[in-house]
This record gives structure tokens, sequence and C-alpha cells, in this order.
């Protein structure tokens, strides 16, 4: 036999094998995937479960949302904000009506003010009610938390419709107020869901809190610490429970938080049980609030005198409020027109996402979908 | 020979029908019985056409479920291995059917000739019932395999991982009955419960429930219905099919809950045993059913109440706590049978399954507590 014809047998036997190889599994997870919470794609490489490398792809919902804004007039815009975290459209309408209120100085009335407070942390309980269910949803728990769930959330979406019209495009906001007064009995039926709430929470932390499964999946799973974090940006329950206390309800105090006794959960391990148990917490503390808010709040207008016309001067501002998923930004430019020369959003949904790979890497695929249950996404905001 | 023929199918014919009914009866159970766990009504909109039934609590739903999957188009992935993927669902069927036939279902009109009817009344029967059910693996791997898709492999590789695990804590805990019986005649093992069901006894319960956590995962049920976790892999091994072929999974793997339901209802709670089977003992086989879906009303409470658990964690309860488990219980077993003494074995039985098992979930259990958080003013 030649020696050419030596090698090519040896490189085509069948007979003698190579030792067996194993590979790595590339795995496209979503866009069309149960739980990528929409339109998001891990593109993940497994090695057998374990995930060794993972690379968020976004931009399936983009939709030009800055762009679009910088096309019309200010308040043209605010139903826009709406569809950004379509979860949390009131907080969404505070933070770009409080960075327009900034170029443009509109004094908002009391009873505004008691009023934004109380969406604001309505919306807060319908946000970290839906994500405790879905995380819990991804934990396996098929749909059973998740259902209780949005039965409370009902009723809170129930009291927004009335409000606004709308239950979860509320479009209530304006730049020196609210669009209108809230319908007669509203606050007692306000009052009576804020009431009923703990005891829902009651329930929730008895069923789940110490559930054995719960614990064992998600304590020491997807672990973040504090300095990561700080350098991450990332912001809102999922920095507090790395231990950082940053509550922009705390540190800037805007609108009228600095009337309200409310405590900051902070956490300790960041990992994913923490952040499942600081939104738990952190709607005992959000019922405070609106307890006192409901009791205090006086009767009078709810707009301010704004200018028929918005048309700041030319200026730049920033204006962010503690949005349930983290610190929700507007930066806005002013060149004395009626439209802003640049409209950018700072979104927190975003921002907390850029840490995933950080915090799968090593663990399992499983694993990978209840962190990213637990940082909380949702696609409106991250692709705007 | 035409009466023997006869025979058998007096009983085959009942046994592919009624079970193939009492599936769609069960899919419409569990998914009212969810409903009601999860704060819904579930389906009760399907009426019985020309009639007055115009709701029925949605009785009908089965049938108009079945009929969807009919109708629907198969799609077979283009680089699938076609025969494979026709062949998986088809043996993913065969197996629980066959199994069933094992069963002691003693069917009401069974004549004295015909007594304890069963299509198979073989003395192996609990060998043959674990060697036929194993090759369910074969068919979820094969799906798996053959669909040529990343989620259907990793179901594919978690099904085989757990059902092979899982097999052994299950034949362990059935081995205990064996060695109570002397026998592995179902008829026998029935017969032998006649004065005390073997769940009655310190080890009976506790290979009882080894082997009721054990079917769970044998038929990837809720919390370890990890081939199949929609949230992670989206259907695990039947994630490449529709139509029918689907169906044929739904109504195997229904199949091999009730195979495995009516294997524990021989092994540990009396066969068809019950109040008045004396006097009528047509009602055997209602008692019988009726154990088997008490038993399946309990997979689907757990189904809507427990999360799932991850792959490490649910090979290491096999292999750490049910194993060793099931081992200490087949001596305590032995033991208690040889001593023959009830007044002695409860207790000291009882405590010694309990303390073991507290000091395996101890030693083994994941380090997690529920905590304490501090605040910031």
């Amino acid at each position: 036999m030649s020696a050419a014809a030596a090698t090519a047998a040896a490189s085509y036997s069948l007979v003698r094998q190579p030792a067996m190889e194993t590979g790595l599994l590339e795995v496209s997870m979503g866009p069309h995937h149960p739980s990528t919470h929409g339109v998001f794609r891990m593109d993940v490489r497994l090695d057998g479960e374990t995930v060794v490398a993972l690379k968020p792809v976004f931009g399936y919902l983009h939709r030009n949302h800055e762009k679009l804004a910088e096309g019309m007039s200010y308040l043209a815009s605010m139903p826009f904000t709406d569809r950004l975290d379509y979860f949390n459209s009131m907080t969404n309408n505070w933070a770009y009506a409080l960075a327009a209120e900034q170029l443009l100085p509109i004094e908002v009335p009391e009873r505004a003010q008691y009023l934004r407070v109380i969406m604001a942390e309505l919306t807060r309980l319908v946000n970290h009610t839906s994500l405790v269910g879905f995380f819990l949803n991804d934990l396996g728990a098929l749909g059973t938390p998740l259902l209780y769930a949005f039965r409370e959330r009902e009723r809170i979406l129930d009291l927004f419709e009335q409000a606004s019209g709308a239950r979860m495009m509320c479009n209530y906001f304006r730049f020196g107020g609210l669009r209108c007064d809230v319908p007669e009995g509203w606050l007692a039926r306000a009052r009576a869901v804020v009431d009923a709430f703990p005891r829902f929470l009651d329930e929730f932390e008895k069923l789940l809190c110490e559930n054995e499964i719960v614990l064992a999946r998600t304590q020491r799973v997807g672990v973040l610490s504090g300095a990561q974090a700080v350098n991450a940006g990332i912001t809102g329950p999922m920095l507090r429970a790395s231990g950082v206390n940053y509550d922009l309800r705390k540190v800037d105090r805007y609108g009228i938080y600095e009337r309200f006794a409310f405590r900051v959960p902070l956490g300790s391990a960041g990992d994913c049980y923490d952040r499942f148990m600081i939104r738990l917490l952190e709607m005992r503390e959000s019922l405070k609030i609106l307890d006192a808010a409901l009791r205090d709040i006086p009767t009078g207008p709810v707009m301010g005198n704004a200018p028929r016309v918005f048309k700041p001067a030319a200026s730049e501002t920033y204006g962010r409020v503690e949005s349930p998923k983290g610190e929700l930004g507007f930066y806005l430019i002013a060149d004395g027109t009626t439209k802003p020369y640049r409209y950018r959003v700072r979104p927190p949904s975003f921002i907390n996402l850029t840490v995933l790979e950080d915090l799968c890497v090593g663990h399992t695929i499983a694993d990978a979908v209840v962190i990213l249950g637990s940082v909380d996404i949702v696609l409106g905001e991250v692709d705007r | 020979m035409t009466q023997t023929l006869l025979n058998l199918l007096a009983i085959a014919v009942p046994l592919a029908v009624g079970f193939a009914s009492l599936f769609a009866f069960t899919t419409w159970l569990e998914r009212k019985i969810l409903a009601r766990i999860q704060n819904r009504i579930g389906p009760n909109r399907i009426s019985l056409p020309f009639t007055r039934f115009r709701r029925l609590f949605g009785l009908i739903q089965p049938a108009a479920d079945g009929l969807k999957m009919l109708a629907k188009e198969d799609i077979v992935p283009r680089d699938a291995d076609k025969l494979l993927h026709l062949l998986a669902p088809i043996l993913s069927l065969v197996p629980p059917m066959m199994v069933l036939c094992l069963l002691p279902l003693e069917l009401p009109y069974a004549t004295a000739g015909m007594r304890a009817l069963q299509a198979a009344a073989l003395d192996n029967a609990v060998l043959l019932f674990f060697a036929i059910t194993s090759l369910n693996t074969l068919a979820v791997f094969m799906a798996g395999w053959a669909s040529r898709n990343k989620y259907s492999l990793l179901g594919g590789m978690r099904a085989v991982a757990q059902m092979v695990s899982y097999e052994i804590p299950l034949v362990l805990s059935a081995a205990v009955v064996i060695m109570a019986a002397g026998g592995m005649n179902a008829q026998a093992i029935v017969e032998a419960q006649r004065a005390q069901w073997f769940i009655f006894t310190p080890w009976g319960l506790a290979a009882f429930l080894i082997f009721f956590i054990a079917s769970l995962a044998e038929t990837n049920r809720s919390p370890f219905d990890l081939p199949e976790a929609e949230s992670e892999i989206i259907a695990g091994y039947f994630t490449e099919y529709s139509g029918f072929k689907f169906a044929l999974f739904f109504l195997g793997e229904y199949l091999a809950i009730f195979a495995v339901s009516g294997l524990a209802v021989t092994l540990f709670l009396g066969g068809g045993a019950g109040p008045w089977v004396a006097a009528y003992p047509a009602l055997s086989c209602v008692w019988f059913l009726a154990k088997i879906f008490a038993l399946i009303f309990v997979m689907i409470w757990l189904r809507g109440t427990l999360p799932r658990l991850r792959v490490d964690q649910l090979m290491g309860f096999a292999w750490k706590f049910l194993l060793p488990l099931s081992l200490l219980n087949l001596f305590v077993a032995a033991a208690a049978l040889k001593l023959a003494k009830p007044w002695l074995s409860w207790p000291v039985g009882a405590l010694v399954l309990y303390g073991a098992a507290v000091a395996l979930s101890r030693s083994h259990r994941a380090d997690a507590a529920p905590r304490t958080y501090s605040y910031a003013e």
C-alpha cells in the first residue's frame, strides 16, 4: 500500500473511531420563546445544560420612539411614553412630565401631586405583582401564582380605567398636573383595594417565600454584587437586592415623596431570591405610602396654569423617577421651538439587562430563564 | 378456540376503548381542576350539536380537541429523521397500552371462568410491567433525536437521564411488595392484601410514597416535568410534533399515568378491594378506577401547586434521597416480615424510616433558608 493510500485510509477509517468528543450546543432562545418576556432573544452556548456564553439580542420591537418624539410637539409624545414599559404607563408619564416641567416651570397643584403619588404607587403594585407571578411561572409553577397575581392586578387596572379611561395605556399625566380629576367615589374604591391588598400579600408570602423548591431554585442563583451592580448602572429593585441603598424617591424626593414615611428594603446576597423578595417587601412599603396619600389628599384643581402652547426656551434637562423597574429618565434638549431638539429615554430595563451574561454564565439553562425573569424586563422599554 | 378469542376480545376491546375514553375524560378533569386551583373556570363552551345540551360543563371539549388534532397539518421538519419521527409517537403509545393488560382489573361482566379478569394474568406481571414501561424512554429519546431540534434534543437527554434514574427507586419500592406477597402475579398481590393493604404498614407506606414520587418523574409530571419544561425548552422532546402525532404523545403520556397509577393501586392500595365488593363483585372495577383517579387527582393538584426542580436537583433527589431510602426500606420490610410483630414493626419501622429520611434530606438538601431583610430609612 502506498503512503498516500495509507493516509487516505487512516483519515477515512470507519472502524477506528477517534475518541468520543463533546461539543458546545448553540441555542438561539427566542424571539419566539415562552419565557423571554416578549420578543427578546438570548444566544446561549451550552456545555450540556450549563451556560458557557450568552449574548442578548434585541431590537425586534424597535419602533423609533425617540426620533418620533423629536418630530412632534412636547405633549404629543405623552401617549407614546405609555408604550415604553406598558406595565407602568403612569410612572412613564410622570418621568416625562417631570422632565418637561423642569424645562418650563409650572406649578403642580396639591391634589395633582397626591394623585400622582397614588397612581405611581398603584403602578408599582401592578408591576411587582405581575413580576412575581411571571417569575414563578419561569420557575415552572404553571401559572397558578401568576393568575392570582393577575386577579389583584385587575382590581388596580379597574381603578386606572375609571380614572383615565384606559387600563394600561393611561396617558393620564399632563405638564403641570393631570388630564382630569378622578371620578366621584374613586378614592373610596382605591381605599378598598389598598386595604384588601395586604391579605393577598400575606397569602402569597406564606405560600411561596418558604417553599422548598423556590428556595432551592433561587438562592445563590444569578448573584450580582453591589459593586458590579453600581458599575453596570443597575437601578431599581435589582440594585437594592444587591444591598445598595439607592431609591430615587429618597434621593431626589421628587413630587411630594418627602412627606411620606416609608422604608427601602435592602437585600444582602443579590441573588434571584433577594430580587424576588425585595419586590414583595417594596409592595408593603408602597401600601404605606398609598395609605397616607389616600388619607391626606386635599380637594382642589388637578391642573396648574400651563401655557396653551408648550414652548420652552433653549435649554436642556434630565428628569427621572423611580419607576418600578429602576431609574427611568428623560433627557430633553429644547431649541426654543415647540418640539424637542433631542429626546432621549434612559430605560431601566435595557440597562439592567446589560449584566445578564455575567449573571447567567456557569448556571444551567433553566436558571438562565429564572435569572432573566428576576431582572424584570419589558421589551417595549428595552427596544423603544 | 373461538371462545378463547371471544374472551380475549371481551377484555381487549374494553381496555383499548375504555382507557382511551378515560383519557379524554382525564384531560377534561385535569383542565377543570387546574382551572379551579388557578381561580379560573376552565373549558365550558363546547356544546353537543343538535341537542339541548348547550354547555355540559365543557365535557365535549376533549372531542373537539381530538377533531382539531386530526384536522391539523402534520409537520415534519425538513432535516428530521422521518422514519424515527413517525415511529416515536407510536412507540410512546404502545408500551402503556400493553401494560394496561397486566392490571388486575376485574371487569363487571366477568364470568366464573373468567374470574379475575385481566388480559394477561401472568405470574411475573410486575416484572413484565417494568420491562415494558422502560421502553418509553426509548420513544422519548427517539422523538428528541429524530426531530433535529435543539430543544427536542435537550428534552430527550433530560428524559433519558430522569427516567432511567427514577426507574430504580420505582422498582425497589415495588420489590418490597413482591417480598411481602411472595410473588409477582398481580392477582396474587391483590389477594395478599385481603387482610391489610400494604400501604397500612410502615414499609408499605414508605414504599408507596417513594413509588408515587418516582412515578411522577417516570411519567414526566410536575414538579418533575423537565423533559417538557415549557418555560425552559418550549415543549421538550415533542416540540416538533403537530397534529395527530402530538395527540398520540399526549395519549401515551396519559395512558402511562393510568398504567403506573394502576400499578400503585395493585401494589399498595389493595387493587379492586373496597366496601360492598363481596356483595357486588362488579364494584371491584369501579373501586379500582376510583383509586386510580384519586391518585391522578393528587398528580393534578401537585401540578397546579409546585414549581419545577432543576436538572441537578432532580438527579440528586433520585440518587441521594430516594435510592438510599428505598434500599433501607427493603431491609426494614424484610425485618418486619420476618419478625411478623405488627405492634413492634410500626413504631420501630416508622422511626427508622422517618429518621433516615430526615437525615438524608438534612445532609443533601440545598443550603437554602428564608431570609430576613434590613431596611434603609
